[in-house]
């Protein structure tokens, strides 16, 4: 088991779901509840200092029990490690706590993530679409059910013929 | 420009004059004297000189201090993430070359990097080389159309001329290696498409040679101009520990004295085998950036002239007919060889499942491509961290305190390119 991995388990029993490391990237499954503890703890550690945040994104499982899959990229600048948090979301109650009190950058990213996915954060100062315009209605584009063409909202916009001289 | 709330009821002896004006303004109550002061919401609209792209800002001003600016982005939202996951690998590399679309071989390599760690097939030594020296010469190439563009915008416009004009010299190299300037689709999985020829080698080797000249030529009309050190020195301040918690990368962390370079911390390419140095900033303010950039000009002509010199003979492309298209002329005259190429062309190649996330020095920051695949001609999910939407998210933070002319030169700072921002 990966050294950070057993600070994790050790630290945060309840928190910790699997841990699988593939083309020496180190990814760390962990329970949505606890998503807070777990990146304060990788922030805060002196052993871990994980101070950069490279990405927030999810995936979109339909078939899978708990549909969504959150994914935190976090780069550690001293100790020159990579890591990957993963948390799954259910459909049901699509939300998890926000980062944002842990790291600033993380406002946009989850922003995003809240456009193209649906899942909300709970605790975001600003949770709206950023993207897509602030009333698109139609669903949110990178859920698998979502059509690559659209749902026709261009078709919809006001047509001005030009008038014929 | 819209008037909105925010209002501060000031009540003040005021003259006669001031009377008359503040009757028609306040209206509700005539004898009543106070005079008002409210922020004044400015849209500094998608349609704009100086946002590099379509960006709107909402800028919430109190006179000419700015107290609050909100960037509101995707006006060039093209769904690329979506478009990835129903292409082939080999029909996405032509839709990273519009991430950012004024450095598209940078763009071509971070994808392609993820693409070949995921199927783990190694590079030809010459592929390296060569992918390494077009990549430097975009990074020139990026950071000149930068400095045109940022010096532009402050207001000396004689250094777009300059930079402009050496930056054509490197698109017109451009169109010798791959057939196009601004979005080149060169790299493929597994190396490049084509190798380097002679014409193009000699050019490289005469531009660089002349390229210092043309670094101390800009310097002359910047380095200690007392305008723009007046109107860069102190503006858009960042500190190295917010800069890290808002997740900066590239120049703009580097300027913060942060000492984190993708290309120094993770090697790829031929990055290190050979000799530079990464340029690191003081203060974190705007001339240091620009600092930055210029010394990254310097080193990146000295990565170039470096590999140039080492170029070893060999394939540009990895021997893989599953993967790559074989050679031309065995496709006329091999049946194995045509039916590999028209697989390929045809349905693309099977993606080994799995996850992974690299980290490719783009001259606008780290950019990242993070593949899923679940076996597979298509990538199941295609994620791409732009550097530009991030450090947009930093804008708020930076652009507190400071005039509204500051923020041209804040936003010109930040390098942001807004089809790598919105995708």
């Amino acid at each position: 088991m990966h050294p950070i991995a057993e600070r994790i388990g050790s630290h945060l029993p309840q928190a910790f779901v699997a841990e699988a490391e593939s083309f020496g990237e180190l990814t760390i499954s962990v329970r949505r509840e606890h998503i807070l503890e777990v990146c304060r703890l990788l922030h805060d550690d002196p052993e871990l200092s994980f101070d950069l945040i490279i990405d927030i994104c999810s995936v979109d499982f339909p078939n899978e029990p708990e549909r969504f899959e959150m994914i935190y990229h976090l780069c550690s600048i001293d100790r020159r490690q990579r890591i990957r948090i993963k948390a799954r979301v259910p459909e049901e109650d699509c939300s998890i706590d926000s980062i944002t009190p842990i790291w600033k950058g993380a406002n946009f990213l989850e922003r995003e993530v809240y456009d193209m996915m649906g899942i909300r954060f709970k605790g975001h100062p600003d949770l709206r679409r950023i993207l897509m315009t602030e009333d698109y209605d139609e669903g949110f584009p990178l859920r698998k059910d979502f059509p690559v063409e659209g749902k026709g909202w261009r078709d919809r916009f006001e047509f001005f013929p030009q008038d014929e001289p | 420009m819209e008037q909105q709330s925010g209002e501060r009821e000031v009540p003040i002896a005021s003259g006669e004059d001031a009377e008359d004006d503040l009757d028609d303004e306040v209206g509700h109550d005539p004898d009543k004297k106070v005079r008002r002061t409210e922020d004044l919401l400015l849209n500094m609209g998608p349609q704009h000189p100086a946002t590099h792209g379509v960006l709107r800002i909402i800028l919430d001003l109190e006179g000419e201090t700015i107290v609050k600016a909100t960037p509101d982005l995707g006006y060039l939202h093209r769904g690329v993430e979506k478009l990835c996951e129903n292409s082939t690998y080999t029909q996405i590399i032509p839709l990273t070359d519009r991430l950012d679309y004024v450095c598209a071989m940078t763009n071509n390599y971070a994808f392609v990097r993820a693409v070949e760690k995921l199927l783990k097939i190694a590079i030809p030594e010459r592929a390296e080389y060569i992918r390494t020296i077009v990549a430097e010469v975009q990074r020139l190439a990026g950071h000149l159309f930068w400095l045109g563009t940022q010096a532009l915008d402050i207001g000396a416009m004689t250094v777009f001329f300059y930079t402009f004009r050496e930056r054509e010299v490197l698109l017109d190299l451009f169109e010798l290696i791959c057939g196009a300037r601004l979005t080149l689709s060169y790299y493929r999985i597994g190396g490049v498409d084509r190798d380097l020829s002679r014409e193009v080698i000699e050019r490289l080797y005469k531009f660089i040679e002349s390229f210092p000249g043309k670094i101390h030529e800009y310097n002359t009309l910047l380095e200690k101009n007392r305008i723009w050190l007046l109107r860069t020195r102190n503006v858009a301040v960042i500190s190295a520990e917010d800069a890290i918690n808002f997740g900066l990368t590239g120049p703009v962390l580097r300027g913060s004295g942060v000492n984190y370079d993708v290309r120094k911390a993770e090697p790829y390419g031929a990055y290190d085998k050979v000799e530079w140095e990464v340029p690191l900033g003081k203060n974190g303010d705007t001339y240091d950036r620009y600092w930055i950039r210029v010394e990254e000009m310097r080193q990146s002509a000295k990565i170039i002239k470096q590999c140039l010199d080492r170029l070893p003979e060999g394939p540009v492309i990895a021997d893989l007919p599953e993967v790559v298209y074989p050679p031309r002329d065995k496709i006329y005259e091999d049946m194995e060889s045509l039916i590999h190429q028209f697989m390929i062309a045809a349905r693309g190649f099977d993606v080994p499942a799995g996850e992974v996330y690299v980290g490719t020095e783009a001259p606008k920051g780290e950019l990242g491509f993070y593949i899923h695949s679940q076996g597979g001609n298509k990538p199941y999910r295609l994620r791409i961290r732009p550097p530009s939407f991030i450090h947009l998210g930093a804008f708020d933070h930076m652009a507190r305190g400071y005039m509204i002319s500051d923020v041209v030169t804040i936003f010109g700072t930040y390098d942001v390119v807004m089809g790598e921002c919105d995708r």
